[in-house]
Protein backbone atom coordinates (compact mmCIF):
# COMPACT_ATOMS: atom_id res chain seq x y z
CA UNK A 1 0.00 0.00 0.00
CA UNK A 2 1.54 2.90 -0.85
CA UNK A 3 1.11 6.06 1.51
CA UNK A 4 2.32 9.73 1.53
CA UNK A 5 0.84 10.92 4.51
CA UNK A 6 3.45 11.51 6.93
CA UNK A 7 2.59 12.25 10.51
CA UNK A 8 4.00 15.53 11.16
CA UNK A 9 5.87 18.54 10.09
CA UNK A 10 9.12 17.49 11.00
CA UNK A 11 8.95 14.27 9.34
CA UNK A 12 7.72 16.02 6.15
CA UNK A 13 10.66 18.48 5.82
CA UNK A 14 12.95 15.83 6.80
CA UNK A 15 16.46 15.64 5.09
CA UNK A 16 16.35 18.93 3.67
CA UNK A 17 20.09 19.41 2.86
CA UNK A 18 22.53 22.42 3.44
CA UNK A 19 22.59 24.85 0.21
CA UNK A 20 18.85 23.18 -1.15
CA UNK A 21 16.94 25.32 -3.18
CA UNK A 22 13.13 25.06 -1.68
CA UNK A 23 10.09 26.98 -3.39
CA UNK A 24 7.77 28.56 -1.58
CA UNK A 25 3.60 28.30 -2.25
CA UNK A 26 1.76 31.12 -1.54
CA UNK A 27 0.91 34.61 -2.25
CA UNK A 28 1.14 37.04 0.35
CA UNK A 29 0.15 34.69 3.22
CA UNK A 30 -2.58 33.22 0.99
CA UNK A 31 -1.48 29.32 0.33
CA UNK A 32 1.71 29.97 2.60
CA UNK A 33 2.35 26.22 4.47
CA UNK A 34 3.33 28.22 7.47
CA UNK A 35 3.40 24.67 9.22
CA UNK A 36 6.08 23.80 6.61
CA UNK A 37 8.05 26.50 6.98
CA UNK A 38 8.21 26.48 10.93
CA UNK A 39 9.17 23.25 10.81
CA UNK A 40 12.37 23.70 8.19
CA UNK A 41 13.52 26.96 10.44
CA UNK A 42 13.58 23.91 13.58
CA UNK A 43 14.54 21.25 11.01
CA UNK A 44 17.94 23.59 10.99
CA UNK A 45 19.65 23.52 6.79
CA UNK A 46 21.14 26.14 6.04
CA UNK A 47 22.55 28.49 3.11
CA UNK A 48 18.98 27.98 1.42
CA UNK A 49 17.61 29.65 -1.83
CA UNK A 50 13.93 30.27 -1.47
CA UNK A 51 12.01 30.97 -4.59
CA UNK A 52 8.26 32.58 -3.91
CA UNK A 53 6.10 34.96 -4.19
CA UNK A 54 6.76 37.49 -1.89
CA UNK A 55 10.09 37.57 1.24
CA UNK A 56 7.69 37.20 3.82
CA UNK A 57 5.17 39.69 5.31
CA UNK A 58 5.75 40.56 9.43
CA UNK A 59 7.46 38.07 11.69
CA UNK A 60 6.06 35.13 11.00
CA UNK A 61 6.42 32.52 8.26
CA UNK A 62 8.69 32.68 5.35
CA UNK A 63 9.87 36.29 7.51
CA UNK A 64 10.88 33.98 10.51
CA UNK A 65 13.08 31.72 8.53
CA UNK A 66 14.35 34.44 6.50
CA UNK A 67 15.07 36.03 10.05
CA UNK A 68 17.55 32.99 10.81
CA UNK A 69 19.75 34.30 8.47
CA UNK A 70 20.20 30.46 7.15
CA UNK A 71 18.80 31.67 3.71
CA UNK A 72 21.30 32.70 1.17
CA UNK A 73 19.39 34.04 -1.78
CA UNK A 74 16.03 34.91 -2.33
CA UNK A 75 14.07 34.36 -6.20
CA UNK A 76 10.73 36.54 -6.08
CA UNK A 77 8.59 39.08 -7.85
CA UNK A 78 7.59 41.46 -5.22
CA UNK A 79 9.89 41.63 -2.03
CA UNK A 80 8.89 44.92 -1.09
CA UNK A 81 5.62 45.13 0.82
CA UNK A 82 4.48 47.60 3.67
CA UNK A 83 5.16 44.55 6.59
CA UNK A 84 8.52 43.08 5.21
CA UNK A 85 10.98 44.79 7.61
CA UNK A 86 12.80 41.31 7.83
CA UNK A 87 13.60 41.21 4.61
CA UNK A 88 14.39 44.82 4.08
CA UNK A 89 17.01 44.86 6.89
CA UNK A 90 18.93 41.83 5.76
CA UNK A 91 18.74 43.19 2.14
CA UNK A 92 20.06 46.54 3.20
CA UNK A 93 22.92 44.70 5.23
CA UNK A 94 23.50 43.17 2.42
CA UNK A 95 22.87 39.85 4.18
CA UNK A 96 20.75 37.90 0.99
CA UNK A 97 20.84 37.62 -2.00
CA UNK A 98 17.75 38.89 -4.19
CA UNK A 99 16.83 38.36 -7.85
CA UNK A 100 13.99 39.60 -8.95
CA UNK A 101 11.77 38.17 -11.67
CA UNK A 102 8.59 39.54 -13.02
CA UNK A 103 6.25 37.65 -11.89
CA UNK A 104 4.79 35.55 -15.07
CA UNK A 105 8.28 34.90 -15.82
CA UNK A 106 8.63 33.17 -12.74
CA UNK A 107 5.50 31.01 -12.30
CA UNK A 108 6.54 30.54 -16.02
CA UNK A 109 10.46 29.50 -15.80
CA UNK A 110 8.39 27.44 -12.72
CA UNK A 111 6.32 25.79 -14.85
CA UNK A 112 8.72 24.86 -17.64
CA UNK A 113 11.07 23.19 -15.09
CA UNK A 114 8.15 20.64 -14.20
CA UNK A 115 7.38 20.05 -17.49
CA UNK A 116 10.97 19.20 -19.17
CA UNK A 117 11.61 22.96 -20.91
CA UNK A 118 15.33 23.38 -21.25
CA UNK A 119 14.19 26.92 -21.66
CA UNK A 120 11.68 29.54 -23.48
CA UNK A 121 11.64 32.84 -24.64
CA UNK A 122 9.37 35.44 -23.13
CA UNK A 123 8.19 39.13 -24.22
CA UNK A 124 7.64 40.20 -20.74
CA UNK A 125 10.90 42.50 -19.42
CA UNK A 126 11.95 43.22 -23.32
CA UNK A 127 13.70 46.98 -22.88
CA UNK A 128 13.83 46.77 -19.50
CA UNK A 129 16.59 46.51 -16.61
CA UNK A 130 14.93 43.10 -15.47
CA UNK A 131 16.18 41.84 -19.01
CA UNK A 132 19.96 42.83 -18.87
CA UNK A 133 22.13 39.96 -20.09
CA UNK A 134 19.59 38.20 -21.60
CA UNK A 135 19.97 36.31 -25.12
CA UNK A 136 17.25 38.17 -27.68
CA UNK A 137 15.33 37.29 -30.41
CA UNK A 138 12.87 38.06 -32.83
CA UNK A 139 9.85 36.35 -33.44
CA UNK A 140 6.62 37.18 -36.32
CA UNK A 141 8.41 40.96 -35.71
CA UNK A 142 8.22 41.00 -31.69
CA UNK A 143 11.08 40.93 -29.63
CA UNK A 144 11.95 37.90 -26.95
CA UNK A 145 14.05 37.17 -24.07
CA UNK A 146 15.53 33.84 -23.07
CA UNK A 147 14.85 32.53 -19.72
CA UNK A 148 15.51 29.09 -17.43
CA UNK A 149 13.99 27.16 -15.53
CA UNK A 150 13.83 27.09 -11.45
CA UNK A 151 13.87 23.57 -10.53
CA UNK A 152 13.61 22.79 -6.69
CA UNK A 153 15.51 20.55 -4.40
CA UNK A 154 11.84 20.86 -2.24
CA UNK A 155 8.36 22.36 -3.02
CA UNK A 156 6.40 23.55 0.34
CA UNK A 157 2.91 23.95 -0.57
CA UNK A 158 -0.40 24.14 0.81
CA UNK A 159 -4.00 22.72 -0.23
CA UNK A 160 -6.93 22.27 1.44
CA UNK A 161 -7.37 18.43 0.90
CA UNK A 162 -5.27 15.52 0.00
CA UNK A 163 -5.52 11.91 -0.12
CA UNK A 164 -2.99 9.01 0.56
CA UNK A 165 -1.57 9.01 -2.98
CA UNK A 166 -0.68 12.87 -2.81
CA UNK A 167 -4.17 13.44 -4.73
CA UNK A 168 -4.43 17.74 -4.33
CA UNK A 169 -7.43 19.86 -4.08
CA UNK A 170 -7.00 24.29 -3.03
CA UNK A 171 -8.95 26.43 -1.84
CA UNK A 172 -9.97 29.70 -3.48
CA UNK A 173 -7.10 31.87 -4.30
CA UNK A 174 -4.84 30.02 -2.02
CA UNK A 175 -4.46 27.53 -5.22
CA UNK A 176 -1.36 30.28 -6.49
CA UNK A 177 1.65 28.75 -7.16
CA UNK A 178 0.71 25.23 -5.74
CA UNK A 179 0.23 23.28 -8.23
CA UNK A 180 2.68 24.74 -10.50
CA UNK A 181 5.78 24.30 -7.40
CA UNK A 182 4.49 21.12 -7.20
CA UNK A 183 6.21 19.76 -10.63
CA UNK A 184 9.11 21.53 -10.30
CA UNK A 185 10.85 20.20 -7.17
CA UNK A 186 12.60 17.17 -6.91
CA UNK A 187 10.19 16.67 -3.42
CA UNK A 188 6.95 18.61 -2.97
CA UNK A 189 5.52 18.76 0.63
CA UNK A 190 1.80 19.17 0.75
CA UNK A 191 0.29 20.97 3.92
CA UNK A 192 -3.63 19.99 3.74
CA UNK A 193 -6.07 21.35 6.10
CA UNK A 194 -7.91 17.63 5.75
CA UNK A 195 -6.87 14.19 4.43
CA UNK A 196 -9.51 12.14 2.76
CA UNK A 197 -10.15 8.56 2.04
CA UNK A 198 -8.91 7.33 -1.06
CA UNK A 199 -11.30 7.81 -4.24
CA UNK A 200 -13.35 10.82 -1.66
CA UNK A 201 -11.66 13.43 -4.07
CA UNK A 202 -13.68 13.72 -6.98
CA UNK A 203 -10.87 12.71 -9.99
CA UNK A 204 -12.82 15.28 -12.48
CA UNK A 205 -11.46 17.90 -9.65
CA UNK A 206 -8.31 16.96 -8.72
CA UNK A 207 -5.86 19.83 -9.24
CA UNK A 208 -2.59 18.16 -8.52
CA UNK A 209 -2.49 14.53 -9.04
CA UNK A 210 -0.50 12.39 -6.86
CA UNK A 211 2.33 11.75 -9.37
CA UNK A 212 4.09 15.63 -8.08
CA UNK A 213 3.69 15.04 -4.53
CA UNK A 214 6.12 13.13 -2.24
CA UNK A 215 4.82 14.40 1.33
CA UNK A 216 1.32 15.01 2.55
CA UNK A 217 0.65 16.43 5.85
CA UNK A 218 -2.45 17.75 7.95
CA UNK A 219 -1.70 21.01 9.69
CA UNK B 1 -5.59 76.28 -13.63
CA UNK B 2 -8.06 76.50 -10.57
CA UNK B 3 -8.61 73.22 -8.59
CA UNK B 4 -12.15 72.90 -9.80
CA UNK B 5 -10.70 72.54 -13.45
CA UNK B 6 -9.52 68.98 -12.74
CA UNK B 7 -11.29 65.80 -12.66
CA UNK B 8 -11.14 63.77 -9.21
CA UNK B 9 -9.82 60.18 -9.13
CA UNK B 10 -13.22 58.92 -8.85
CA UNK B 11 -14.57 61.08 -12.23
CA UNK B 12 -11.17 59.45 -14.01
CA UNK B 13 -12.65 56.35 -12.34
CA UNK B 14 -15.90 56.44 -13.53
CA UNK B 15 -14.57 57.60 -17.42
CA UNK B 16 -12.38 54.35 -17.75
CA UNK B 17 -15.44 52.46 -16.36
CA UNK B 18 -17.78 54.09 -19.01
CA UNK B 19 -15.23 52.87 -22.04
CA UNK B 20 -15.17 49.13 -21.10
CA UNK B 21 -17.36 47.49 -23.19
CA UNK B 22 -19.27 44.26 -21.77
CA UNK B 23 -17.76 41.32 -21.72
CA UNK B 24 -14.59 42.46 -21.80
CA UNK B 25 -12.05 40.67 -19.40
CA UNK B 26 -9.95 42.72 -17.41
CA UNK B 27 -6.86 43.56 -15.42
CA UNK B 28 -7.12 46.56 -12.80
CA UNK B 29 -3.66 47.21 -11.07
CA UNK B 30 -3.04 47.96 -7.67
CA UNK B 31 -3.32 51.56 -6.42
CA UNK B 32 -5.65 53.99 -8.37
CA UNK B 33 -7.34 51.56 -10.73
CA UNK B 34 -8.65 49.52 -8.08
CA UNK B 35 -10.80 52.53 -8.45
CA UNK B 36 -12.37 51.71 -11.57
CA UNK B 37 -14.41 48.57 -10.13
CA UNK B 38 -16.82 51.27 -7.97
CA UNK B 39 -17.98 52.49 -11.44
CA UNK B 40 -18.50 49.34 -13.43
CA UNK B 41 -22.56 49.44 -14.55
CA UNK B 42 -24.18 47.19 -12.73
CA UNK B 43 -25.99 46.23 -16.20
CA UNK B 44 -22.99 45.31 -17.98
CA UNK B 45 -21.43 41.95 -17.51
CA UNK B 46 -17.45 42.43 -17.20
CA UNK B 47 -14.78 39.93 -16.07
CA UNK B 48 -12.44 40.97 -13.92
CA UNK B 49 -9.07 39.26 -13.43
CA UNK B 50 -6.67 39.25 -10.57
CA UNK B 51 -2.99 37.72 -11.71
CA UNK B 52 -3.33 35.90 -8.23
CA UNK B 53 -5.90 33.01 -9.58
CA UNK B 54 -9.35 34.51 -10.29
CA UNK B 55 -11.91 35.51 -13.14
CA UNK B 56 -14.75 36.93 -11.72
CA UNK B 57 -13.64 39.37 -8.74
CA UNK B 58 -16.17 40.86 -6.87
CA UNK B 59 -16.56 43.56 -4.24
CA UNK B 60 -14.68 43.50 -1.30
CA UNK B 61 -16.67 41.27 1.36
CA UNK B 62 -19.17 43.06 4.41
CA UNK B 63 -16.27 43.10 7.54
CA UNK B 64 -16.66 40.11 9.60
CA UNK B 65 -16.97 37.67 6.33
CA UNK B 66 -13.55 38.29 5.02
CA UNK B 67 -11.91 35.08 3.82
CA UNK B 68 -7.96 34.91 3.87
CA UNK B 69 -7.72 32.51 1.50
CA UNK B 70 -10.28 35.00 -0.76
CA UNK B 71 -7.64 37.70 -1.71
CA UNK B 72 -7.20 40.45 -4.56
CA UNK B 73 -3.30 40.94 -6.14
CA UNK B 74 -2.65 43.54 -3.25
CA UNK B 75 -3.56 40.70 -0.65
CA UNK B 76 -6.86 42.31 0.59
CA UNK B 77 -9.57 40.34 1.01
CA UNK B 78 -12.18 40.26 -1.60
CA UNK B 79 -15.03 38.28 -2.86
CA UNK B 80 -16.08 36.17 -5.83
CA UNK B 81 -19.14 36.77 -8.16
CA UNK B 82 -21.48 34.06 -9.28
CA UNK B 83 -20.10 31.93 -11.95
CA UNK B 84 -16.52 33.19 -10.99
CA UNK B 85 -13.63 30.76 -11.40
CA UNK B 86 -10.39 30.32 -9.64
CA UNK B 87 -6.79 28.86 -10.80
CA UNK B 88 -3.50 28.44 -10.52
CA UNK B 89 -0.77 31.36 -10.90
CA UNK B 90 0.64 29.71 -14.76
CA UNK B 91 -2.74 29.64 -16.08
CA UNK B 92 -3.30 33.03 -15.14
CA UNK B 93 -0.12 34.23 -16.32
CA UNK B 94 -0.93 32.34 -19.49
CA UNK B 95 -4.42 34.79 -19.58
CA UNK B 96 -2.44 37.70 -19.56
CA UNK B 97 0.58 36.70 -22.05
CA UNK B 98 -1.03 34.82 -24.06
CA UNK B 99 -3.22 38.37 -25.28
CA UNK B 100 -7.01 37.11 -23.46
CA UNK B 101 -7.08 39.64 -21.09
CA UNK B 102 -8.74 42.84 -22.88
CA UNK B 103 -7.78 45.69 -20.83
CA UNK B 104 -5.75 46.31 -18.03
CA UNK B 105 -5.61 49.26 -16.11
CA UNK B 106 -2.44 50.27 -14.75
CA UNK B 107 -1.06 53.26 -12.38
CA UNK B 108 1.92 54.90 -13.86
CA UNK B 109 5.20 57.14 -12.72
CA UNK B 110 5.41 58.06 -16.86
CA UNK B 111 4.58 57.26 -19.97
CA UNK B 112 6.21 58.40 -23.10
CA UNK B 113 4.58 59.74 -26.54
CA UNK B 114 5.45 56.38 -27.65
CA UNK B 115 3.42 54.45 -25.16
CA UNK B 116 6.41 53.39 -23.23
CA UNK B 117 5.40 52.45 -19.52
CA UNK B 118 7.45 53.28 -16.27
CA UNK B 119 5.67 51.88 -13.03
CA UNK B 120 7.25 49.66 -11.30
CA UNK B 121 10.76 51.36 -9.90
CA UNK B 122 11.30 55.24 -9.33
CA UNK B 123 15.32 54.39 -10.59
CA UNK B 124 15.98 55.13 -6.35
CA UNK B 125 19.73 52.83 -6.49
CA UNK B 126 18.54 52.44 -2.39
CA UNK B 127 15.08 51.29 -3.73
CA UNK B 128 14.65 47.57 -2.91
CA UNK B 129 13.05 46.39 -6.59
CA UNK B 130 9.52 44.38 -6.73
CA UNK B 131 8.03 44.46 -10.00
CA UNK B 132 5.28 41.87 -9.61
CA UNK B 133 3.16 41.40 -12.44
CA UNK B 134 3.65 44.95 -14.19
CA UNK B 135 6.26 43.76 -16.56
CA UNK B 136 3.77 40.72 -17.92
CA UNK B 137 0.57 43.16 -17.76
CA UNK B 138 2.41 45.82 -19.80
CA UNK B 139 3.22 43.26 -22.56
CA UNK B 140 0.33 40.85 -22.30
CA UNK B 141 -2.60 43.18 -22.11
CA UNK B 142 -4.74 44.07 -25.67
CA UNK B 143 -5.04 47.55 -24.49
CA UNK B 144 -2.74 48.85 -21.62
CA UNK B 145 -5.08 51.88 -20.33
CA UNK B 146 -3.03 54.37 -17.28
CA UNK B 147 -4.42 55.76 -14.74
CA UNK B 148 -2.53 58.62 -13.60
CA UNK B 149 -2.15 62.27 -12.27
CA UNK B 150 -0.85 64.45 -15.07
CA UNK B 151 2.04 65.99 -13.08
CA UNK B 152 3.65 65.35 -10.06
CA UNK B 153 3.23 67.02 -6.93
CA UNK B 154 6.30 69.27 -7.77
CA UNK B 155 4.58 69.97 -10.91
CA UNK B 156 6.83 68.08 -13.32
CA UNK B 157 5.41 66.13 -16.18
CA UNK B 158 5.03 62.56 -16.18
CA UNK B 159 3.56 62.46 -20.06
CA UNK B 160 7.44 62.91 -21.19
CA UNK B 161 9.38 62.35 -24.86
CA UNK B 162 11.79 59.77 -23.37
CA UNK B 163 11.00 58.13 -19.67
CA UNK B 164 13.96 58.95 -17.12
CA UNK B 165 12.45 56.12 -15.02
CA UNK B 166 13.23 52.58 -15.62
CA UNK B 167 11.07 51.17 -17.98
CA UNK B 168 7.91 48.64 -17.46
CA UNK B 169 7.41 47.79 -20.85
CA UNK B 170 8.03 49.18 -24.44
CA UNK B 171 5.37 50.84 -26.69
CA UNK B 172 2.64 49.06 -24.42
CA UNK B 173 0.47 52.05 -23.18
CA UNK B 174 -2.45 52.11 -25.60
CA UNK B 175 -4.43 55.58 -23.78
CA UNK B 176 -4.07 57.44 -21.22
CA UNK B 177 -6.67 59.01 -18.81
CA UNK B 178 -5.23 61.51 -16.24
CA UNK B 179 -7.09 64.68 -14.13
CA UNK B 180 -6.81 66.69 -16.98
CA UNK B 181 -6.98 64.83 -20.32
CA UNK B 182 -7.79 61.65 -21.93
CA UNK B 183 -5.12 60.78 -24.57
CA UNK B 184 -4.70 58.12 -26.95
CA UNK B 185 -1.10 56.93 -28.10
CA UNK B 186 -0.66 56.87 -31.97
CA UNK B 187 1.62 56.42 -34.39
CA UNK B 188 1.77 60.26 -34.72
CA UNK B 189 2.19 61.05 -31.10
CA UNK B 190 -1.13 61.55 -28.77
CA UNK B 191 -4.54 62.18 -29.73
CA UNK B 192 -6.44 64.53 -27.53
CA UNK B 193 -9.91 62.15 -27.04
CA UNK B 194 -11.07 64.42 -23.64
CA UNK B 195 -10.26 67.76 -21.94
CA UNK B 196 -11.42 68.82 -18.61
CA UNK B 197 -13.60 71.94 -18.59
CA UNK B 198 -12.08 75.18 -18.84
CA UNK B 199 -8.27 74.04 -19.97
CA UNK B 200 -6.82 74.96 -23.68
CA UNK B 201 -4.78 72.57 -25.79
CA UNK B 202 -2.19 75.01 -25.02
CA UNK B 203 -2.69 74.95 -21.45
CA UNK B 204 -1.85 71.06 -22.05
CA UNK B 205 0.71 70.96 -23.72
CA UNK B 206 2.40 73.14 -21.17
CA UNK B 207 2.43 69.94 -18.94
CA UNK B 208 2.38 67.62 -21.60
CA UNK B 209 5.09 66.78 -23.51
CA UNK B 210 4.86 68.70 -27.24
CA UNK B 211 3.90 65.70 -29.41
CA UNK B 212 0.63 65.55 -27.46
CA UNK B 213 -1.33 67.56 -29.45
CA UNK B 214 0.40 66.82 -32.86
Amino acid sequence: MVSKVVESAAAAVAGIKDGATIMIGGFGLAGLPSALVGAVIDQGARDLTIVSNNAGNGDTGLAALLKTKRVRKIICSYPRQTDSYVFDALYRAGEIELEVVPQGNLVERIRAAGAGIGAFYTPTAVGTMLATGRESRTFGGREFILEYPIQADVALIKAYKGDRWGNLVYRKTARNFGPVMATAARCAVAQVEEIVELGTLDPESIVTPGIFVSRVVAA
Amino acid sequence: MTASSRWTHEQIAARIARDIPEGSYVNLGIGLPTLVANYLPADKEIFLHSENGMLGMGPAPQPGAEDPDLTDAGKQPVTLVRGGAFFHHADSFAMIRGRHIDICVLGAFQVSVAGDLANWHTGDPAAIPAVGGAMDLAVGAKQVFVMMEHVTRRGERRIVETCTYPLTGRRCVSRIYTDLAVLDVTPTGLAVRALVDGLSLEELARCTALEAYS
